[in-house]
């Protein structure tokens, strides 16, 4: 395989319901870091009925190129249909990289891509680097149930595939002025292999919320006090996009339910960011916690263990920065 | 009706530790077991089993040790096993997985192939949908409830925002979530018999495909480095008014780049 013959960096503006998602925004951006780093362009595919009106939103977030195949046998996300458009744009525009979405489609579509391109991918990518001296598409996912990291290279097949998990990479600031161009691309479909019907979809409403898939956990102890004091914790995991959850004495006093329980008897959990308000931070609570990938404690007792475990620590009282802290994250997240 | 059922012998990742001083995997003691989505699928095919009428095949790709799990998928109630075993096949990422899998599949009568979603040490949920593209048949997979009308298989599969059900009749391959198929124990008979039943050991010249496609030959990608997660340091403690306060948080989650 003659490498050189392969160019640009891909993405696949995965949209649902005609909605482009979030996490195609974010590769958009991570492309742009690699194709700036090898002197290349950004392109992004967008399949689906309709959607061609949000090509622009992917020009502003960072796409150079557009691939639009509007089409009604893409309506809906269905295996071999989306296979078969993906695989004859890599087939026709000779991609270096492809990166999908680590959603239930990206997953389920990439290997099956990469698998009729005889290509590699690697899944759950959490870094994509183009290495310095080499100018080599290096991907580095956990291993192991994320005890071990593993960097991966693809040196001899193209395109170079991989997955990433929605939240892991940045979005590009949006830039309405941004010009790119629009390619409005026909596969020749095979519906003979069109086997698998979507008969229908169902949205449901998320019940009893699982704190241990939770990305941001906002967690109250005894420092909260009642139950009128979680309200304010709910404030702010609303504005921020996480869920509540508390240390067990806020469950025995009866403020919150035990399936929100982090601990030893409790829920072990893992997200991104942590906020430890008002938990001293037993053993046994510790026990459940201390792997998140960042604590924040926020604590009127310097002398509390949470402090031990915590990236940031904060000696004050949370009935005022809590607060406080919502406001200003309204603010933000405005922006 | 013949379902074929793709299993996997992994460690146990709960029970992993890092060593602190080496900063490697401590392996040592550390039990293998039946990947949980695979054995998922082993449930769903028994209990198709049980209601249609199926005789269920398990396979694995592994060293001589993964005859165990094969033992555990006979007492369960599986009814014949396929060891897939051969320095050959050593070193193999999903697509070179996915090749010999599906090569050894080609070689079987079959109608139904089920995997488990993903392995618990890799995590890739790939080998089955690559598989079921070396096989050109289709794929569901999040499954999480199959039914079948003696000739249309309707599959439940989970999405992020709830489920679809989606329809196929023929062929087909179907990655099963755990949760959804809660395994039966082994029963005592069952045990007994495990271990009088013959595992089948195949070598790759028993797999329908060129040697340049197995093992670590047959892998696109490589592992160039592996390390551990740097362990952290706890963070500075910083007594502050509350303005200050919100500051430090918030630059603190612009870091991490949650905002």
């Amino acid at each position: 395989m003659d490498n050189a013959q392969y160019r640009n960096v891909f993405v696949f503006a995965e949209q649902r319901d005609g909605v482009v998602q979030s996490v195609a925004l974010e590769l958009i951006g991570k492309a742009r870091d690699l194709a700036v780093d090898l002197g290349e362009k950004v392109f992004a595919v967008l399949l689906g009925k309709g959607i061609a009106a949000s090509a622009k939103k992917l020009v502003e977030y960072g796409a150079d190129t557009v691939i639009v195949v509007d089409h009604d046998n893409l309506k809906d996300y269905v295996t071999e249909q989306y296979t078969q458009a993906m695989y004859q744009v890599a087939v026709e525009y000779k991609p270096s990289i492809m990166l999908f979405g680590a959603t239930t489609i990206g997953r389920d579509l990439a290997p099956r891509v990469a698998a009729r391109l005889g290509t590699g991918l690697t899944a759950d990518c959490t870094k994509l680097e183009i290495s310095e001296d080499t100018k080599e598409f290096q991907m580095t996912r956990p291993a192991f149930g994320g005890n071990l990291m593993a960097t991966i290279m693809c040196p001899d097949h193209r395109p170079q595939m991989s997955t990433v998990r929605p939240g892991v990479m940045q979005k590009c600031t949006p830039d309405a002025s941004r010009k790119g161009e629009i390619i409005n691309f026909a596969p020749k479909f095979d519906s003979s292999k069109f086997s698998v019907k979507l008969v229908k979809t169902e949205k449901e409403e998320k019940g009893s919320v699982d704190i241990s898939e939770a990305k941001i956990l906002v967690s109250g102890g005894r420092g909260v006090g009642c139950v009128a004091g979680f309200d304010k914790l709910r404030e702010l995991a609303a504005v921020i996009g996480g869920e509540v959850s508390s240390s067990r004495a806020m469950v025995d006093a009866g403020n919150m339910p035990h399936d929100r329980q982090v601990g030893q008897t409790g829920k072990t959990v893992r997200p991104d960011v942590y906020f430890a308000l008002g938990i001293s931070g037993a053993i046994q609570h510790l026990a459940g916690m201390e792997e998140s990938e960042c604590i924040i404690a926020v604590n009127k007792d310097k002398f509390a263990p949470i402090f031990a475990v915590a990236d940031l620590g904060i000696v004050s009282d949370l009935n005022t920065v809590i607060p406080l802290l919502t406001e200003r994250l309204k603010k933000e997240m405005a922006k | 009706m013949k379902i074929l059922v793709c299993i996997k012998q992994v460690p146990d990742t709960t029970e992993i530790r890092i060593d602190p001083v080496t900063k490697t995997l401590i392996r040592e003691g550390v039990p293998s077991i039946m990947n949980p989505d695979d054995k998922g699928g082993l449930e769903l095919a028994l209990r198709f089993k049980d209601k249609f009428g199926a005789e269920v095949t398990v396979i694995t790709m592994g060293p001589p040790q993964a005859d165990l799990i094969l033992r555990e998928a006979f007492a369960m109630g599986a009814d014949r096993a396929i060891l897939l075993t051969d320095r050959k096949f050593a070193g193999a990422d999903t697509l070179a997985t996915s090749n010999a899998l599906a090569g050894a599949a080609r070689t079987l009568d079959w109608d139904l192939i089920i995997t488990g979603r993903q392995a618990i040490d890799g995590d890739t949920a790939q080998v089955g949908p690559e598989m079921a593209e070396h096989l050109n048949i289709p794929q569901i997979s999040y499954v999480a409830g199959l039914d079948y009308d003696g000739k249309t298989f309707t599959v439940k599969k989970q999405t992020e925002e709830g489920h679809q059900i989606l329809q196929f009749e023929g062929k087909g391959l179907l990655t099963v979530l755990a949760p959804a198929f809660k395994s039966r124990y082994m029963s005592i008979g069952g045990i007994v018999d495990a271990y009088d039943k013959e595992v089948e050991v195949w070598g790759a010249d028993k797999v329908d495909l060129d040697e340049s496609k197995l093992g670590l030959k047959g892998s696109p990608t490589k592992v160039v480095k592996s390390f551990a997660k740097e362990l952290k340091q706890p963070g500075v403690i910083h007594e502050v008014d509350a303005e200050q306060a919100v500051e430090l948080i918030i630059s603190k989650l612009k870091e991490k780049h949650i905002i």
